[in-house]
């Protein structure tokens, strides 16, 4: 690997607080390592910020792997930055080259209100797991793991929509706004285990119940939430879940 | 003083004696009993979790933006249990021996016991919450084996065992917050416990988003709130994680055991220049299949691929044949850096060494994917996609990380690995009972110091983390609250509280005014540098004596001139980072106070002056068969104090792993 220096004109969104309004602010970040991750370049332009007496960019972060789903920037026009399958802090700034210009803003949704700078607030997710996103089991005295044999593909499917972290990329990529990927993900994983499948039609019912009063938009199939999936989260989930929620709003409304 | 709270009996009955003789609290006094749980990750969740389900009304805390980032969510490799799935012999005996001697002989036997006899009901209670651990075709449950064990017990899901683990933890606690027995604060850090009356009821937390501390009141608290190797700036920890919680439990009066007791793991991305902010781990499961190597003559210049086999040196086969590329963490991190310094390292920085998987990829499952599809004779270049395909279902994930991170192909190239600061067995000092020396303190998962004595196991602490929550908290907690039950909810008007408010709000303050030169990343970075190259690895009198000194300079220069940017009452991440860094300038100390007391070596800790002929680690039972839990008296100033280890069944010996 040839590695390289470069330095960028970064175009980032700054804004105080949720009441107030915000705007972008143009930065020159000098040799910039291709080594760097995204994240450390930002560290070195807040470790220049901080030096020159300001106030440094908020961004959410915490294990800088890809896994914890707290990192979120939209950087030019697609979040998570350019590469496929990707978080923003495994992007490595080998992406880049030298002079070119970069985009960096907050996810935007109104279920997801920016804290400050490029933090939002993404509690309705959990709201959303609440309202049905488990498996009513208390800790106790479940049977032995091995009693329930579970064919491997379906094991291996709900491990696939299991791996979902949460980040709301997709939400940020919809130009509806939806939650659609990501619920449908966590009500495939859960569906496709047979110790989930008995709740999985009231489940469906009250996260999708439960997402339209967070205000995120409805899901018209664009597919750009698959596109920039960190997971490689499949639509496939969005189709599942279409069913399932179809037959249980059937049976709930006869009921 | 210390009193362990060790139930009497043979070993492997206490756990069952203990669970039919504590006191109990019947469900309508439960709902009047209020728990403050600090933390989310594996050990926070499950004991949430488990308590709003038990009745009990329960607070959870965390600093991340949803309980489900706590750091348990990076976990790789898998969790142990003794259900012997595999029939190779294991067993509940097994997995206690085995951690026990993993911990170099410096745990608890019965806490140990006691974690291997409920391993078994944790794997149950992921799977009915819907864990999707690895299968085999027929259906059943998967196991791989981890360091320093000769039997194959480790669950997992891919590389991703701590996420999925975690997700069910979190689902469970998020069905209670519906139900109405948790109430989650999220982007809440705790920033001091309070004690009324010698017990702990309450904690002063800061909302992070506002900036406004907040005073909370319950019954008990329990600390969940991990564990601090990012004392040393570079670790494989998240960028968050942090000692502040135990810090200031320990600063009012809880014990810190065993503080120097860090585990360095053998096999992480190495360092790649001035700006790194984090370390990458390449999970343990890697050496089931990965062969560790460096080349055998200095300074060679020929790429991996074109060293040949007479001139590659397999250091861990040859030096420990029983257990080769599986010795224990401690063990495989000492041998690379003993090869790296002695100059045959690779790489730019030459501090690093080749895992290779080329070997069992063509030879263990090329060949067994090619038997299973019945072709003959198959060439290399058949072997190498059959054996891909599998390799990439095993560790997908975890090579592909490795790619973004190096741009380098692992499937093509041998991984270049290096040491790294990854776990923290010193942690918060309690009883059997998990209870700190301040009544209703208890500490749970990595945060407290219990089960793995010198040195960590793989895969193990997943499993104590929900031991403690799932299994173990909902018992030993109640034999606490049911002498509680008349005690009323305390209002936070109370006289503790103010007090503790104000001295929480007055640090901060003096933070802010400092308004000095330097950042406080800068300072972090300059503790981790002492941190690491005076009580890392190695660690010897002169070097532990000269950090101290530099660590209390370091201290009062960042007292002096740190510079935090913005105000109190925004959201600032700079001033939540400043606090964590005040605090483990404080704990850099007391961990190279420890450090130099312990003249032996043992587990991670690797005294220079105490080594074999053969350059392994020598401990000194004799003087040392003890639990450190130092008391904080004032800045600077500890006393220690000792709880003997006492080993009625597994009776230490020095390990060997040749
Ligand atoms: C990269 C990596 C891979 C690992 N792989 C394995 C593995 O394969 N198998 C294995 O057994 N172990 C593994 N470990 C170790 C294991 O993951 C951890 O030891 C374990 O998950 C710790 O869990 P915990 O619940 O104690 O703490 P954590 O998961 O660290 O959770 C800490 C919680 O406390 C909260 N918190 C902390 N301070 C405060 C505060 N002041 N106020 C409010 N909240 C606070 C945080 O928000 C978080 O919710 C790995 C560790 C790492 C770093
Ligand atoms: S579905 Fe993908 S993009 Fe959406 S939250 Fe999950 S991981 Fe993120
Ligand atoms: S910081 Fe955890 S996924 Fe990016």
């Amino acid at each position: 690997m040839e590695n390289y220096n470069m330095n960028l004109t970064l175009k980032v969104w700054r804004q105080k607080n949720s009441a107030e309004k915000g705007g972008f602010q143009t930065y020159q970040v000098k040799n910039v390592s291709s080594e760097m991750s995204f994240l450390e370049m930002i560290d070195v332009l807040n470790e220049d910020l901080i030096n020159e007496g300001k106030d440094p960019i908020a961004f959410d972060h915490d294990c800088r792997e890809g896994i914890c789903g707290m990192c979120s920037m939209y950087i030019n026009g697609r979040p998570h930055g350019p590469w496929q399958n990707n978080t923003v802090c495994q992007l490595h700034m080998r992406a880049y080259k030298d002079g070119d210009t970069i985009v960096v803003e907050p996810w935007r949704a109104n279920a997801f209100p920016v804290i400050k700078d490029l933090m939002v607030d993404r509690s309705a997710f959990d709201r959303i797991i609440q309202a049905g996103g488990y498996i009513s089991v208390n800790t106790g005295s479940p049977v032995d793991a091995n009693a329930i044999p579970i064919e491997k593909d379906k094991a291996d499917a709900a491990f696939a929509a299991a791996a979902c972290i949460g980040c709301g990329a997709c939400v940020a990529a919809c130009k509806n706004s939806s939650a659609m990927l990501f619920l449908s993900a966590k009500a495939s994983h859960l569906a496709l285990l047979p110790q989930g499948a008995p709740e999985r039609k009231s489940r469906a019912l009250a996260m999708v119940a439960q997402m339209d009063k967070e205000g995120f938009g409805s899901c018209t199939n664009t597919g750009a939430c698959e596109a920039v999936c960190p997971k490689g989260i499949s639509i496939e989930n969005i189709a599942r879940l279409n069913r399932e929620y179809m037959c249980a709003a059937a049976v709930s409304d006869k009921g | 003083m210390l009193d362990s709270k060790i139930p009497s009996g043979p070993l492997e009955s206490k756990w069952t004696y203990y669970k039919g003789h504590c006191k109990l609290v019947n469900p309508a006094n439960k709902r009047k009993l209020e728990v403050i749980v600090v933390g989310t990750g594996l050990a926070g969740a499950s004991a949430a979790a488990s308590l709003g389900e038990l009745g009990y009304k329960v607070k959870a805390f965390c600093f991340q933006d949803s309980p489900r980032r706590a750091h348990s969510i990076a976990a790789q490799g898998g969790i142990n249990a003794a259900k012997n799935y595999q029939n190779d012999g294991d067993s509940t005996f097994r997995l206690f021996y085995d951690t026990i001697k993993g911990g170099d002989y410096r745990a608890r036997e019965a806490n140990v016991h006691r974690l291997a006899e409920v391993s078994a009901n944790i794997i149950d209670q992921c799977v009915a919450q819907g864990v999707p651990f690895a299968r085999e075709y027929g259906g059943m449950l998967n196991n791989r084996s981890f360091g320093g064990v000769q039997v194959k017990r480790t669950f997992y899901a891919a590389g991703q065992t701590g996420q999925q683990l975690l997700i069910g933890a979190y689902q469970a606690q998020e069905r209670q917050v519906a139900l109405g027995n948790v109430k989650q604060y999220s982007r809440h850090e705790m920033l001091d416990v309070v004690i009324i009356d010698g017990k702990a009821r309450g904690i002063i937390a800061r909302n992070l988003v506002t900036g406004e501390l907040e005073r909370h009141f319950g019954h008990a608290v329990l600390l969940c709130t991990g564990g601090y190797g990012n004392v040393f700036y570079l670790s494989t920890n998240a960028m968050g994680s942090n000692v502040t919680a135990a810090w200031k439990a320990h600063v009012k009066g809880a014990f810190f055991g065993n503080p120097c007791y860090t585990q360095i793991h053998p096999t992480c991305i190495p360092v790649s220049g001035d700006h790194q902010s984090k370390l990458t781990l390449m999970s343990e499961s890697l050496r089931n299949d990965g062969r560790i190597w460096v080349p055998k003559k200095k300074d060679e210049t020929r790429k991996a691929v074109d060293i040949p086999e007479e001139d590659r040196d397999y250091y861990l086969e040859r030096r420990y044949p029983a257990f080769g590329n599986l010795v224990p963490r401690d063990v495989a991190s000492r041998a690379a850096k003993e090869r790296c310094d002695a100059g045959f390292g690779v790489g730019t920085t030459k501090q690093a060494v080749y895992l290779d998987f080329r070997y069992n990829l063509i030879n263990k499952y090329g060949r067994t994917e090619a038997s299973k599809h019945g072709i003959e004779n198959p060439d290399e270049a058949t072997l190498e996609r059959l054996g891909k395909e599998v390799v990439k279902e095993e560790y997908g994930n975890l090579f592909d990380m490795y790619e973004k991170i190096t741009g380098e192909n692992p499937y093509e190239v041998p991984m270049r690995i290096y040491p790294a600061v990854h776990y923290t067995m010193g942690g918060l000092w309690v009883d059997y009972e998990l209870m700190t020396n301040v009544n209703g303190l208890y500490a749970l998962g990595e945060a407290n110091f219990s089960d793995h004595g010198a040195n960590r196991l793989g895969a193990s602490a997943l499993m104590q983390g929900l031991a403690d929550g799932y299994f173990v908290i909902p018992y030993t907690i109640g034999n606490y609250l049911a002498d509680e039950i008349a005690t009323k909810p305390i209002p936070t008007t109370h006289e503790a509280f103010e007090t503790a408010e104000k001295a929480v709000s007055d640090r901060i303050t003096r933070l802010m005014n400092i308004k000095g030169s330097k950042s406080v990343e800068s300072f972090h970075k300059r503790l981790g540098k002492i941190m690491w190259e005076k009580c890392g690895m190695a660690r010897n009198e002169k070097g532990l004596t000269e950090a101290i000194s530099e660590i209390q300079a370091l201290r009062k220069e960042f007292w002096n001139d740190v510079r935090i940017p913005g105000i109190i009452n925004e959201m600032n991440p700079e001033l939540d980072k400043a606090g964590r860094v005040a605090d483990f300038m404080e704990l850099g100390e007391l961990m190279c106070r420890d450090a130099l007391n312990r003249k032996e070596s043992c587990g991670g800790h690797f005294r220079e002056e105490s080594q074999t002929e053969e350059g392994e680690a020598k401990r000194d039972d004799a003087n040392f068969t003890f639990v450190s839990a130092w008391e904080y008296k004032s800045e600077s100033n500890w006393e220690m104090h000792k709880e003997e280890l006492i080993f009625e069944v597994a009776k230490p010996t020095q390990r060997s792993y040749k």
